[in-house]
């Protein structure tokens, strides 16, 4: 071999291995970027920036949550003592009260007098809690600011409001979001479950090659259609169909998402399952029926039991595909981000949340972290559901090795 | 019988598509730009972009795709370092496409400062089909017959010859499906474009690739969606629905029959 040779091949070796590297390189810079821009949150007070909160010197409670605080612009909370403070009612001042409490002439023009009013108005009123853009807060400010505690994980995790665009406190509880994909979810492999099997089983046991031949094309046809279509479809065919079958206001509902999204879990089920059920050895087969066992008896007794573990695979990918999904649900389950049980209510799943906000929000803002916080949880969600197709196959390769 | 279910759900979509689709379609429908608030004209900016995107992520993942299938078939041993790369490969696979989304917006847009871009699309749609292409690289070279490797080394071939002149010449079929396959996966994604490159509304042609283009997807979202007139807008939607779907369905036929043309020669053999 030449030495030009030599190199040449040292060369390409190292294209080959380093374009090797890229995909893993791609997971670990996706898993930096997501937590990069969604650990903001955590370290972040809710509140937008240059705004404070601030009470009277009175005041005893020394840091406020941001429930607490929707609470009390909601008028929920109206008393301090109901978070443990002195007998006071609550009252509240934004911009938008002022024309309630001072004239035109006390304020001045732009607000000019502000500040030196709202310093004698905090000075006389104990119950008061204000939020304001930091300018209106006078050098010598007669009222005292009231930290916001930082969000917390599990505000964030089981948190039941997601009002990220609420002022003057937004919430970020992902709870309905995590009930929402859930259910969606649950109902989509409940729907594709014994459709993709009974399709699996009739390819790989019943059908002739000839059928097979049919049903594997129109199989892959059916994974290859857009998720956008998916939802299109069920936006001007189901929805209208279950809000006429079940009688609702709406028809954009769990269910539709279920449906939609079972549809879209079939191929990936049915290949799988399939493949699994292919691969049983024929001599466990034959066995089977020398020993007198029927053909159905053979399936359930050992072709199935044999593929276990391959079928499970088909379930979990089916699982992951459903989840992740994004147009199709956003398209057909309502987007409403109450807390809701129901199938036949509308809802919103964590993906849908991402690409219907993701457009309004400002860059490094809290809303915008919120939702790569977000998508960290739907992250975490497929990493659980490819490792555990990880754990089933090596447990298989264990158990399928010739005795 | 409940497998003829799936078959029955095929139909219908489609069936239903096309038939409420077929009408709206015209050569004024396909080239021209959509006019009146999306109630008139057409959708060649969405049909143009599209091409744009998958050309662009294609020069990305073919190459790299293609270079790391052969590394991890024809270079490394069954090693925890093939299996970790499979198992990222795989991971990368699995994450939704959602995400690939907010990872370009937060690299390729907003920290590289692309912009929203063809540059930023198609970077993230060439990630989301790496996986694919480099398991069907895989896939292809397994196809390869272990002797015809043997033989090559046995006429003193190095490892690079054999691949470049035995190896990837009778892989090269079924590697063309798989990238034919990809190409029709990355022309139906919707939620990786919609924070790097789609445009809602832009019926002037891209000039650079660091424009913002339509693209046949999005804009089905659009129609379907959030139009000012729904009434109007929704045979432009069953129209953008149908050319979709054909254009994917055509290129995944293609690919299946060329896997078919593939399988009848080598029986021949």
């Amino acid at each position: 071999m030449t030495k030009a040779r030599r190199i040449y091949e040292k060369i390409v070796t190292g294209i080959l291995f380093s374009s090797s590297t890229i995909t893993s390189f791609t997971v670990i810079l996706i898993v930096v970027f997501l937590f990069r821009e969604g650990i903001g949150l955590f370290n972040s007070t809710p509140t937008e920036k240059n705004y404070v909160i601030a009470v009277s010197r009175q005041n005893t409670i020394p840091i406020i949550t941001s429930n607490e605080l929707a609470d009390i612009f909601n008028q929920d909370i109206t008393n301090w003592k109901q978070l443990g403070g002195s007998n006071d009612s609550i009252i509240r001042l934004t911009l938008n009260d002022l024309s309630g409490i001072f004239t035109e002439e006390e304020l001045g023009p732009n607000l000019e007098y502000f500040p030196q009013k709202l310093n004698e108005y905090v000075k006389t009123t104990p119950g008061i809690i204000l939020y304001l853009s930091k300018e209106y807060i006078p050098k010598n400010f007669a009222g005292r600011i009231i930290p916001v505690k930082k969000i917390t994980l599990l505000d964030f995790t089981f948190g039941k409001h997601w009002y990220p665009t609420s002022a003057p406190i937004p919430q970020f509880g992902i709870w309905p979001m995590i009930v929402g994909t859930l259910m969606v979810t649950f109902g989509a492999i409940l729907f594709a479950l014994p459709f993709g099997m009974a399709t699996a089983i009739f390819m790989s046991e019943i059908a002739g090659s000839r059928l097979r031949n049919i049903m594997k094309p129109v199989v892959e046809l059916l994974a290859g259609i857009p998720s956008v279509v998916y939802g299109f479809f069920g936006l001007v065919v189901l929805v209208p169909l279950i809000q006429r079958l079940f009688g609702l206001d709406v028809g954009e509902t769990v269910l539709a998402g279920s449906i939609v999204l079972g549809i879209m879990a079939l191929p990936t089920m049915v290949t799988v399952a399939e493949d699994a059920l292919h691969a049983t050895p024929k001599s466990l087969r034959e066995a089977s029926l020398a020993l007198g066992a029927s053909e159905l008896q053979t399936l359930v007794r050992v072709v199935i039991p044999y593929a276990k573990s391959g079928i499970s695979t088909a379930v979990i990918l089916g699982t992951g595909r459903a989840i992740g999904e994004t147009m199709a649900v956003l398209m057909v389950t309502g987007n409403s981000t109450h807390v809701n049980y129901s199938f036949l209510q509308p809802t919103r799943t964590i993906p849908a949340t991402i690409a219907a906000e993701l457009g309004d929000t400002s860059f490094g803002g809290v809303h915008y972290n919120a939702l790569f916080a977000l998508a960290i949880v739907l992250f975490l969600f497929t990493i659980i559901i490819n490792l555990s197709v990880e754990v089933i196959k090596n447990r298989n390769k264990g158990f399928n090795q010739p005795r | 019988m409940m497998s003829f279910v799936v078959v029955a759900i095929l139909v219908i979509i489609l069936g239903f598509i096309a038939v409420r689709g077929i009408g709206v379609i015209s050569w004024e429908f396909l080239t021209t730009a959509p006019k009146e608030g999306m109630t008139k004209g057409g959708i060649f900016p969405a049909i143009l972009g599209t091409g744009c995107l998958v050309i662009g992520s294609m020069v990305f993942a073919f190459p790299v795709g293609i270079l790391s299938g052969i590394y991890i078939h024809e270079y490394l041993m069954e090693n925890w370092w093939k299996k970790f790369l499979r198992m990222m490969t795989n991971n990368l696979a699995g994450i939704p496409s959602i995400v690939f989304g907010l990872f370009g917006m937060a690299l390729f847009v907003n920290y590289l400062k692309f912009g929203d871009s063809i540059l930023a699309g198609s970077l993230t749609l060439g990630i989301l089909t790496l996986p694919v292409v480099i398991r069907l690289t895989e896939e292809a070279l397994k196809s390869v017959p272990d002797g015809l490797r043997l033989g090559s080394y046995a006429l003193g071939a190095s490892k690079i010859q054999t691949i470049q002149k035995v190896v990837l010449p009778v892989a090269f079929p079924n590697i063309l499906t798989g990238l034919i396959l990809s190409i029709g996966r990355v022309s139906g994604e919707t939620a990786p474009i919609l924070f790097t490159v789609a445009a809602y509304f832009l019926p002037r042609l891209p000039e650079s690739i660091s424009d913002q283009v339509m693209a046949l997807p999005y804009h089905l979202y659009v129609l379907a969606t959030s139009g000012t007139n729904m009434e109007e807008t929704r045979p432009m939607a069953y129209g953008t629905a149908l050319v979709l779907v054909s254009i994917v369905l055509i290129i995944n036929l293609s690919a299946s029959l060329l896997r078919r043309q593939i399988q009848k020669k080598t029986k021949m053999h």
